[in-house]
């Protein structure tokens, strides 16, 4: 067993929330730029260019690439033979999330009460948390900020097996079409399919966290993401909509195994600004 | 096409000049808003009262920015999604404002109350957060400092890019621009 204080999560945790908030991946960056070479539209250009500028002042300057630093997002990979000591792992996330944000000036955009008060908590706390259990002595946090704005733009569809591929790619590109520049394009959209109405939901979420562009290990869904993508692209929306060639940077499917009677579909949109990170401890 | 210079606030002149699709590059002064200072100064403007910020002519942007850094004048600020606001945008224009910065979709109350007080709507470029806190020289809060992020705040703001929407003609560069491209 291994024994491991949570104190270094809660650290690890902080350092995150400000790393990712500062420096896009080089996966998205290097998108970005290629998507500037296939942009036909000289104000999608000119787009593309503030979105890499916007990049280099941010890493610069030490100031967030968007001033939505969104909801903290975790996926964590717990090791069965890991001890956690001296609290919680949900409790060290959330003290990591609070120090990261305070310190790190970003902004704290959660409310308590989502109804009535919508009251600020103050710290961006709490966050959201998946956690799986896994075998080894190692922990691997993946982190996600997610922004507002591009997460209100998201859907499930319990279809029909009926449905199939054409039903799917009718819903996702139907969806994102009517999303249109709310989003900040160029987006990634992560597609999942399969599992219950509440599982479907975490593959969408969990398609964002994989690199940008990397397709599907199964060749089927691989050629499905390039299909979609191309049909998201055909619709000329382009970056921030004003009209182009670059609506969408990429798409990712992630599946579940599905009940005999459902074939569930989740659409979860990023901007541009498709910002994670992982650490093992 | 190079982009038009124009100074806030702004008069009809200033707004019967532009179209949808021109770029823009804004200096003066302009206000903040978002949600929360929306509520706020329409619940005022339906009980006559008086409002903590002179409108006329007034450019507002739909910003929530992070909080600026010792030393920096403002943290990260890019515009939020518009259509929040949607409710809230004919009175404003029937108020006495011009133009508002955001991005997204507008409803088509928006654009007719664009049409009818001649006024405009622009976008900046979402999630550029960085990018425009270069462009914005001041800042100071002027009301609602209890709302944070969200209360109004008064920038004096050098050549700030922005992209116009819908202009005071009814053309949409979102219907057109997509129009354009598809295929």
């Amino acid at each position: 067993m291994r024994e491991l204080s949570v104190s270094t999560i809660t650290d690890t945790v902080a350092g995150m929330c400000e790393e990712a908030n500062i420096y896009l991946g080089e996966d998205v960056s290097g998108a970005l730029k290629r998507s500037l070479e296939i942009e036909e539209s000289p104000t999608g250009q000119e787009v593309l260019k503030q979105l890499i500028d916007n990049l280099d002042i941010a890493k610069n300057e030490q100031i967030p690439i968007c001033q939505d630093t969104g909801f903290a997002v975790f996926f964590v990979e717990l090791g069965q033979e890991v001890h956690l000591s001296g609290g919680t792992l949900e409790e060290a996330i959330n003290a990591g999330v609070k120090k990261g944000y305070t310190e790190g000036y970003l902004r704290k955009s959660i409310v308590k009460d989502p109804l009535y008060e919508r009251k600020n908590t103050g710290d961006n706390t709490p966050a959201v948390i998946y956690t799986d259990i896994v075998p080894g002595d190692k922990v691997k946090i993946s982190f996600a900020p997610k922004g507002g704005g591009s997460e209100n733009m998201s859907a499930v569809k319990m279809l029909k097996p009926a449905d199939g591929e054409e039903g799917l790619v009718d819903f996702v590109v139907n969806h994102v079409k009517a999303a249109g520049p709310n989003p900040c394009p160029p987006i990634v959209v992560g597609v999942g399919i399969g599992g219950t109405f509440d599982r479907v939901a975490v593959q969408a979420k969990k398609a964002l966290f994989r690199p940008v562009g990397e397709p599907h290990p199964d060749s089927r869904y691989a050629g499905l993401e390039k299909k979609i993508l191309s049909k998201i692209n055909d619709l000329g929306v382009g970056p921030q909509g004003f009209g182009g060639r670059v609506f969408a940077l990429a798409v990712h499917i992630e599946t579940f195994p599905s009940h005999i009677a459902s074939m569930a579909a989740a659409v979860n949109i990023n901007c541009h600004a498709c910002r994670h990170l992982e650490k093992v401890i | 096409m190079e982009p038009k210079k124009i100074t806030a606030p702004l008069s009809d002149e200033d707004v019967l000049s532009l179209k949808a699709g021109d770029n823009v590059l804004i200096s003066g002064v302009i206000y903040t808003a978002r949600d929360a200072a929306h509520k706020k100064l329409i619940e005022l403007m339906d009980q006559a009262e008086p409002l903590p910020i002179d409108l006329q002519g007034q450019i507002i942007y739909y910003v929530g920015p992070t909080p600026a850094k010792p030393g920096q004048v403002i943290g990260s600020a890019g515009p939020t999604t518009s259509g929040r606001m949607d409710a809230y945008t004919p009175k404003m224009l029937e108020n006495g404002m011009k133009a508002c910065i955001g991005k997204g979709l507008r409803n088509q109350a928006v654009k007719d109350a664009l049409q009818e007080h001649k006024g405009l709507y622009l976008a900046a470029v979402g999630g550029a957060g960085a990018l425009l806190s270069k462009k914005i020289k001041k800042c100071e809060v002027v009301a609602y400092p209890e709302l944070g992020a969200e209360a109004i705040h008064r920038l004096e703001v050098e050549d700030f890019p922005a992209t116009v929407i819908n202009d005071a003609f009814g053309s949409d560069l979102y219907a057109e621009g997509a129009k354009a491209y598809a295929r």
